[in-house]
């Protein structure tokens, strides 16, 4: 079975919420919408104080380029523009709306109907990335790149595949697994929807093979979409990088920084961006809400809950069975590469996948002891660096060393650290090492 | 509430592995050997293990409370134990019991310690204290008891030549059939003859090695790299001039099996990348044939290991692995 080709670790899957149907997660009471849920130049709000806003209306405008619009998720009246602390740690601006009632949109299609593309023989690749773009849609797998940015590759790369990642490589996570048993046909659509957007006629749905259902449906649903063929995956994490996930499916290995997968002919989009996508071109629904797997061992009952944008996290909580009295971490995503929360009071925002409670013993860190050279932080980088070189090199500021040992190319998956028989920090120390480096090299241009 | 939330750096889980996991694994790996030893040498195999074992530990402890100063209690993470066993295997079963504490003392003390203790030293303490014994205790360290025939006596223990020095001594003769008095290959395969005491059990070695890469403590390239070069170049060696003994039972002799199998792939002193120890466990085979053909002691693995331990950090910094996107299949 196919799969990366260097390094890797396979964590506890812990997939509690594996079996449990999407559910809607009540409305808030106050939304809090940041106007930066993406990579770029943050929007611009266009609603002021008192205003009264629909679901789907336009809160806050694309700033530029690499930017994406936000959507109002609930009716009501705009309390405020003020900060909001989100799942990054820093307080960003955002735009706070009192819930009242659920009015969405004329235009908006509620319908359960499928549209098939078929239906829409006009439609071109341009009208899709337009669609795209005004619906504020960002890669949903967490990354929040704004999607049309990704179709609209640069002059001289000749895209010839879509790659869509449905591996869902991290632990308990199970939002896109749940998604595509109970929405395979709406993907389907979605990913040909991408298919036409860029103008290629193949594209591969990677799963790994832990979820044999969605493989299993999956497979026999794209029978009838040209195409689009299913490719289980061996586990291993971390799959679901760009990267690994490329080089897994068609076997292509992407050079080092500043590279993009364009450059070796693949554009990677999540499962649920997919969905996302088949929702605004044929449903003209703007991304204002998405599942998400809220999970724990300690959670009474973990859950897979289709949340509006805003909704603060511990809302999810009470929902599935309140937040237990031992809890030491609450992370904003999976366990490896998930950034543990500042409060409970954080809001869902386009790219959150998961909210994941650990108890205190879970949530400490084991004491650090010395390295013993073993080498298998070595083993298990998936980018073939050495971990405990730059680990060392950084807490030592040897940034000359650090460039040469290619930290730049570390993609932050925390494989060394969740392997190292000592226990050692090495992922902060490589972290600290590659922001430095990122800025030395910067600044010589 | 909010206030008690743990905030720390992804990723938040870990897998379970731990210095002391891989220690007490490598404990356990030597186990079978240990018996043998306690079956061929008796009494004498029993006491020089327990001294080394003690005396190890307890000098990391002294070292670290009262010159260190570290609060951490250090010998819980199992390097002394490991340390202490490698070392009783690497001295004759009749040896002196106060040379094993200066040996102790050696290895961990100097070799060890003085380097900044656990990863940080140069040199593997076991092999750098047999070397320093081998010099210090030239006629101590080179007295063979005969296997199975001195179970119950220590100092008095019935000796006899090693295989090795028969083999030694066939090559500086050039007499063939000297080598005759080899025992055959399957006495060396279970160990009945003579030599340290953890070394003679090739079997019982091998037994550890399978658990090892079972458990995933190492990974094949440093032993199958040594025995295989060995294997290679005394084959071609016998075939040329069958004054050199046969490959397998070059092999099987001496402390091969216990270099390549324990001393070999000691973490801190042996190379990260698997390229590295490939590199690193075929010049160990080289060093071990030069030494034994043309050397002046009869075995050549110890000082092989000490002499590759030494470039262990050059093939660190030649060594690099494969950097993702510098191979084939990448950009057009």
């Amino acid at each position: 079975m196919k799969t990366f080709k260097i390094g890797g670790v396979h964590p506890e899957e812990n997939k509690l919420s594996a079996a449990e149907p999407i559910r809607l997660a009540p409305l808030p009471q106050v939304a809090v919408l940041p106007v930066s849920q993406h990579i770029g130049a943050p929007a611009k709000p266009v609603v002021d104080k008192g205003d009264k806003v629909k679901v789907g209306q336009v809160i806050a405008e694309a700033g530029g380029f690499v930017s994406a619009p936000v959507h109002s998720s609930v009716s009501g009246t705009v309390l405020k523009i003020d900060s909001v602390i989100d799942a990054s740690g820093y307080a960003k601006p955002a735009v706070f709306i009192q819930v009242e009632g659920d009015e969405w949109e004329e235009s908006i299609d509620r319908s359960e109907q499928l549209v098939r593309l078929e239906e829409l023989p006009g439609l071109t690749g341009k009208d899709i990335v337009a669609k795209i773009q005004s619906a504020g849609i960002v890669g949903m797998g967490g990354a929040c790149f704004p999607t049309h940015v990704k179709l609209s590759p640069p002059p001289g790369s000749k895209i010839e595949w879509i790659i869509i990642n449905a591996v869902e490589c991290e632990p308990y996570l199970t939002a896109d697994h749940r998604l595509m048993l109970e929405h395979a046909d709406e993907i389907l659509v979605g990913v040909s929807l991408l298919m036409r957007a860029v103008d290629v006629n193949k594209a591969f749905v990677a799963i790994e093979n832990n979820k044999p259902d969605a493989i299993e449906l999956m497979t026999q649903k794209a029978r009838i979409y040209p195409g689009i063929e299913v490719v289980p995956l061996q586990v291993k994490y971390p799959q679901g990088g760009e990267k690994q996930l490329i080089d897994a499916v068609v076997n292509r290995q992407v050079p080092a920084p500043p590279a993009l997968p364009a450059s070796v002919g693949a554009v990677i989009q999540n499962v649920g961006t997919a969905f996302a996508v088949y929702q605004a071109v044929m449903k003209d629904k703007p991304l204002f809400e998405r599942v998400v797997t809220v999970t724990g061992k300690s959670l009474a009952r973990p859950s897979n809950l289709l949340v509006r944008m805003g909704t603060p996290m511990s809302q999810l909580i009470d929902e599935c069975g309140g937040l237990p009295e031992n809890t030491g971490k609450i992370i904003g995503g999976g366990p490896m590469m998930g950034k543990a929360l500042l409060n409970v009071e954080v809001p869902i925002c386009k790219g959150s996948s998961g909210v994941l409670i650990m108890d205190e013993k879970e949530a400490r860190r084991s004491r650090p002891n010395p390295c013993i050279r073993c080498g298998k932080c070595v083993a298990a980088c998936p980018m073939g660096l050495e971990p405990y070189l730059l680990a060392d090199g950084a807490a030592h500021e040897m940034w000359d060393m650090l460039e040469a040992n290619a930290v730049t190319s570390c993609i932050e998956c925390g494989s060394c650290q969740f392997t190292c028989p000592s226990h050692r920090p090495l992922l902060d120390y490589v972290r600290m090492g590659k922001s430095t480096v990122t800025g030395i090299i910067k600044s010589r241009t | 509430m909010a206030n008690q939330l743990i905030v720390s750096l992804s990723p938040h889980v870990h897998g379970g592995d731990s210095v002391q996991r891989n220690m007490y694994g490598v404990v356990v790996a030597l186990i079978p050997a240990l018996l043998c030893s306690f079956y061929f040498f008796g009494i004498g195999a029993v006491l020089v293990t327990a001294v080394s074992v003690v005396s190890c530990l307890f000098i990391e402890w002294a070292v670290n409370r009262y010159l260190l100063k570290n609060p951490v209690l250090t010998i819980a993470d199992g390097s002394a134990v490991v340390t202490g066993l490698l070392l009783a295997f690497n001295l004759p079963s009749n040896i002196p019991l106060w040379m094993v504490v200066v040996g102790a003392l050696f290895a961990i003390g100097v070799v060890k310690m003085t380097f900044g203790g656990l990863g940080c030293n140069l040199f593997n303490p076991a092999l750098a204290a047999r070397a320093f014994m081998l010099i210090s205790f030239p006629v101590e360290m080179t007295t063979w008891p005969v296997a199975g025939h001195s179970f119950a006596v220590y100092a008095d223990a019935q000796t006899g030549a090693t295989p090795l020095a028969v083999m030694k001594d066939a090559i500086k003769t050039g007499d063939t059939s000297m080598l005759d008095k080899l025992p055959s290959a399957f006495d060396m395969l279970v160990g009945s003859t003579g030599g340290c005491m953890g070394e003679v059990c090739a079997l019982a070695l091998l037994l550890g090695l399978v658990y090892m890469l079972v458990r995933r403590i190492i990974t094949w390239h440093i032993p199958v790299s040594i025995i295989a070069t060995v294997f290679v170049v005394t084959g071609v060696m016998h075939q040329l001039n069958p004054v050199f003994a046969s490959p397998v039972l070059e092999v099987l002799s001496g402390g091969l099996m216990l270099g390549a199998v324990f001393m070999a792939t000691d973490y801190v002193t042996s190379p990260m990348t698997p390229k590295g120890q490939l590199i690193y466990g075929v010049a160990i085979g080289l060093l071990t044939v030069v030494i034994r053909t043309f050397g002046a002691y009869p075995e050549g693995m110890s000082f092989a290991i000490l002499i590759m331990n030494a470039f262990t950090p050059v093939i660190n910094s030649y060594c690099k692995p494969k950097r993702f996107g510098s191979v084939e299949g990448s950009a057009k």
